[in-house]
């Protein structure tokens, strides 16, 4: 079946844009925020470095895919002091555990430019599927995929020990993310 | 200038002794808070010390309203015309610290990115944005105004205990009224 598949498909590619090559992510536009909770002051951070493969194609769902690999040792808090702890070992374990992952490849229209996506996420040597709504926007000649997530820390173990401690540290972590796409006649050839 | 009464209201006793509680428990906690490294406690300790903070503040608000509206007693009249002067400026001094302080903390607060949530209820408005310089700039202000307090402080302690031991007056006696009726 993939003998004829395959070549079908690329036949295909050659009239139309290009739907499995990897869309180019414009990480000045792209971003990954997260945000938490301490004696319920809400705190707001992002990761720095991060990289997004992305074959998005809302025309054939089943085809797309999408993977995030986060360096986690590139968070950004605002606070040396607080950076340092979130990469110990009660927190990312940055050290042993330097990447967070996430990958889906099964997505849902909802209409409206809004999608579902279902994934796998690693965090901290743990993966969980989780689901989640985001909407595809189109930019001028850039599509923006953006969205929340909402994750519990405790699920990953990050914040273990006294950290543990919901009352101090909510157990609530809201994850946004903003991936702006380059037109794919950029990538094709 | 405000009313001249022969005492202090019950009112006001209570109030001088409940900021005076929480003013000194607030320096402890920021004095401990200090070199103590990030923990649960820390963060509890820290978010106390705001709420605390912003009580005093409230609190300072009453306190100037009901001395304007109840005013205070003299001074003895025989206390020499320096320490007449001293005694209004420390306790001016004393007034525009317990303002300062709680809004330089806030300041520190708001350019650290770290608002306060009253109590873990109301979240109070940041006064700056999120600024490292300015944290630093707030956070030494913050500091210096404290040490500025312990001085002034022990100038208010030592007058306090000066007049009711040598100088035998009711300075002290009226802000605590239960030495009086030994």
């Amino acid at each position: 079946m993939n003998k004829l598949f395959f070549p079908l498909l690329f036949a295909g590619s050659l009239m139309a844009a290009p739907v499995l090559a990897a869309q180019q992510v414009d990480m000045s536009k792209s971003e990954i925020r997260f945000s938490a909770k301490q004696m319920n002051v809400a705190a707001e951070g992002r990761f720095r470095k991060f990289v997004a493969k992305v074959n998005f194609d809302p025309a054939n769902l089943a085809q797309s895919s999408v993977s995030v690999d986060v360096d986690i040792a590139s968070i950004d808090i605002g606070s040396r002091e607080n950076e340092t702890e979130l990469k110990s070992r009660a927190w990312f374990n940055a050290s042993a555990f330097p990447q967070a992952r996430f990958s889906a490849s099964q997505f849902k229209a909802k209409g409206n430019n809004q999608y579902e996506a279902s994934g796998k996420l690693s965090i901290k040597g743990i993966s969980r599927d989780i689901t989640f709504p985001f909407s595809l926007q189109q930019s001028g000649t850039q599509q923006i995929v953006s969205g929340s997530v909402p994750l519990k820390r405790l699920a990953f173990n990050v914040g273990e020990g006294a950290w543990s401690d919901t009352e101090t540290v909510a157990d609530d972590v809201t994850v946004k993310f903003r991936l702006t796409l380059q037109p794919q006649t950029a990538t094709s050839k | 200038m405000s009313k001249i009464t022969d005492h202090y209201s019950r009112l006001q006793i209570s109030l001088h002794w409940l900021m005076a509680l929480m003013i000194i428990g607030g320096l402890a906690m920021g004095v401990y808070l200090q070199d103590l490294p990030l923990s649960p406690l820390k963060l509890k300790l820290i978010a106390w010390h705001k709420w605390n903070g912003i009580t005093v503040l409230l609190l300072f608000a009453v306190r100037l309203a009901v001395r304007h509206l109840q005013g205070a007693p003299a001074l003895p009249a025989n206390m020499p015309g320096w320490q007449q002067q001293a005694a209004v400026w420390g306790h001016r001094m004393l007034y525009l610290l317990m303002l300062l302080i709680p809004l330089s903390g806030w300041l520190m607060s708001s350019a650290k990115g770290f608002g306060v949530v009253y109590f873990g209820v109301l979240p109070l408005p940041d006064l700056v944005g999120k600024n490292a310089d300015l944290a630093d700039l707030f956070k030494n202000a913050h500091a210096l105004l404290n040490q500025l307090l312990l001085l002034v402080l022990a100038g208010h302690i030592g007058a306090a205990l000066k007049h009711h031991y040598l100088e035998r007056d009711d300075v002290l006696t009226r802000m605590l009224p239960f030495l009086k009726q030994r």
